[in-house]
């Protein structure tokens, strides 16, 4: 294997369309929705309590990969934080006529704001485009896990996983 | 001299759990550390846990400390902490005050004071939790300050709040490298690289992916070859590796750091198991030598138990389980059981061989059930 998680750090196009955590194309299109980026089977599980609408199931054995059940996600993004592996990711095609948005989990100091302008990078830290930070969660129940969304060109949607890290 | 039912040695996940399980008996509990705080190397672990809800999975490592630190409490665990096992036989420890304080605003530096104190503990049974210890390896300037464990590095940056340096080179990509290069960069630090003896990523694809975003290469079938530096590190030589992992001629890179970090595995800390004459086996999956055991955890020596990474290096999950066990075997064989006792047992099995399962823990499923197989004819019989 010349790509893919276990060599490159990072999921590959492939195991993500191969992983049961991927939404459809279809399901996609119609609004916010959870992106499980979890291909690997690892002992864990706390997605699947996460979730209210029990959209996520892993199920037994505990190192099942998390399955998500797409009709069931309304994409409240409530399973973000929740992940130890800071691997899901929240995607919303619809957010505007021309712009998309992605939520993700950002545990570094200083927090970005709302409004502003930050440099999204994709899952190889490689920046991607300029997108506008559009909320912070950052609510007790995250447990000091902000879930940070920012709106970006609909194209960026499917690469654009986090912003600059402040340290680097 | 004091006498108890149960000693055990590490308040880390395992020791803590095993001292909550035999107070919960009845057991009079004692748990000796020398670290002045209580949870082991739990009180670094400022990332949430992998596992179930029954491991605590999605809570950070330091705050399961604080519950296992409250629950054993509030049995009348009786925790010396600051306290170091000098000397072990079965039935018997002997301890001694480490006086090592703690690093407060009023009392800035690390002082060591008082005079020695030490005491015996008559105890019916025993459990080691004694952890784990890092893997070093030797390269050209190793010895360099600047080098040092992740485990180190974590502890500077987690517990003590201080950088080890600005500019970091993580050595291993196993989950240790991994979450600790993502608390560096979360503590303010650069991390130049991540290197990688092996062709793939050692740890959970979960934790490497953090790091990846956060714009940290890792290279693969690349290993540190050299410190630079006088008095400390000032940059790291990094070299490719070949198929038999000899380090390619001209494939030399610099990399611009003042720290270089080594996460290369960890090994059971088997020190007291020996000292005690628990027989122990090799297992390179396990970490190296680890003591023999029964599936009560019980060793080759009567009444010592072992529980958590002293058995064979896993996770904290696994330690919590262990460690259930190990407290529920040392009281039931002093009478001390509770009726669910075998329930909770049949659920601790079946957690372990699912915890147990999925490419990356297969291998110390088979490893551990090598163990308990040499141990039950090895291993006192109830």
């Amino acid at each position: 294997m010349s790509e893919g998680i276990a060599v490159n750090g990072y999921v590959s196009q492939q195991e993500l369309e191969q992983s049961p955590g991927y939404p459809s194309q279809e399901r996609l299109q119609q609004g916010p929705v959870v992106v499980i980026e979890c291909p690997q089977e690892i002992p864990c599980n706390p997605c699947e309590e996460a979730c209210p609408y029990q959209a996520i199931t892993v199920g037994e054995p505990i190192t099942n990969c998390p399955q998500l059940h797409e009709e069931k996600c309304i994409g409240c993004g409530v399973c973000i934080a929740q992940c130890p592996g800071l691997a899901i990711f929240l995607v919303d095609l619809t957010y505007s006529e021309r712009l998309a948005a992605v939520a993700f989990p950002y545990e570094y100091l200083p927090l970005p704001e709302v409004g502003q302008k930050v440099t999204t990078v994709n899952r190889a830290g490689e920046p991607v485009c300029e997108g506008e930070v559009i909320k912070v969660m950052n609510a007790k129940a995250n447990d000091r896990t902000p879930v940070i969304t920012v709106s970006v060109p609909r194209k960026y949607a499917t690469t654009v996983r986090s912003i600059s890290c402040p340290g680097r | 001299m004091r006498a108890i039912d149960l000693a055990v040695v590490g308040a880390g996940p395992a020791g803590l759990v095993a001292a909550i399980e035999g107070a919960k008996r009845g057991c009079s509990t004692v748990v000796v550390d020398r670290n002045p705080k209580p949870g082991g190397q739990l009180i670094k672990q400022i990332h949430k846990f992998f596992g179930s809800r029954e491991h605590q999975a999605g809570t950070r490592g330091v705050d399961i400390a604080q519950r296992l630190f409250r629950e054993a409490q509030a049995l009348g665990v009786t925790l010396m902490l600051g306290w170091d096992v000098y000397d072990i036989r079965p039935g018997r420890l002997e301890v001694v005050r480490t006086s090592f304080v703690e690093l407060t605003s009023d009392r800035p530096a690390a002082s060591l004071h008082g005079a020695t104190k030490t005491e015996s503990i008559s105890s019916a049974k025993i459990v080691l939790a004694t952890g784990a210890e890092e893997n070093a390896i030797h390269f050209d300037g190793w010895t360099l300050p600047g080098v040092m464990g992740a485990g180190a590095a974590q502890t500077m940056i987690n517990v003590w709040r201080v950088l080890p340096g600005n500019r970091v080179l993580m050595v291993g990509s196993g989950n240790v490298g991994l979450i600790v290069t993502y608390q560096l960069l979360q503590a303010g630090a650069d991390v130049a690289a991540i290197v990688e003896a092996a062709s793939k990523i050692g740890g959970y694809g979960v934790h490497a992916a953090k790091v990846r975003r956060a714009g940290v290469p890792i290279l693969t079938t690349h290993t540190v070859v050299e410190a630079r530096g006088d008095s400390r590190v000032t940059g790291a030589v990094v070299a490719q590796l070949d198929a038999s992992w000899n380090p390619v001629p001209g494939s030399e890179k610099t990399f611009d750091v003042d720290t270089i970090c080594v996460a290369t595995g960890l090994r059971p800390n088997t020190r007291l198991a020996s000292l005690a004459g628990c027989q122990l086996t090799n297992s390179s999956v396990l970490g190296g030598w680890v003591p023999i055991h029964n599936n009560q955890l019980e060793t080759t020596v009567p009444g010592i138990y072992v529980a958590g990474d002293v058995s064979g290096i896993e996770e904290a999950s696994t330690a919590l389980e262990e460690g259930r066990l190990a407290g529920i075997s040392a009281a039931s064989s002093l009478g001390k059981s509770s009726a669910c006792d075998e329930e909770e047992i049949r659920t601790i099995d079946e957690r372990l061989r699912s915890l147990r399962g999925g490419p990356f823990c297969q291998p110390i499923q088979d490893a551990k059930q090598e163990l308990v197989r040499i141990g039950e004819s090895a291993c006192p019989k109830e």
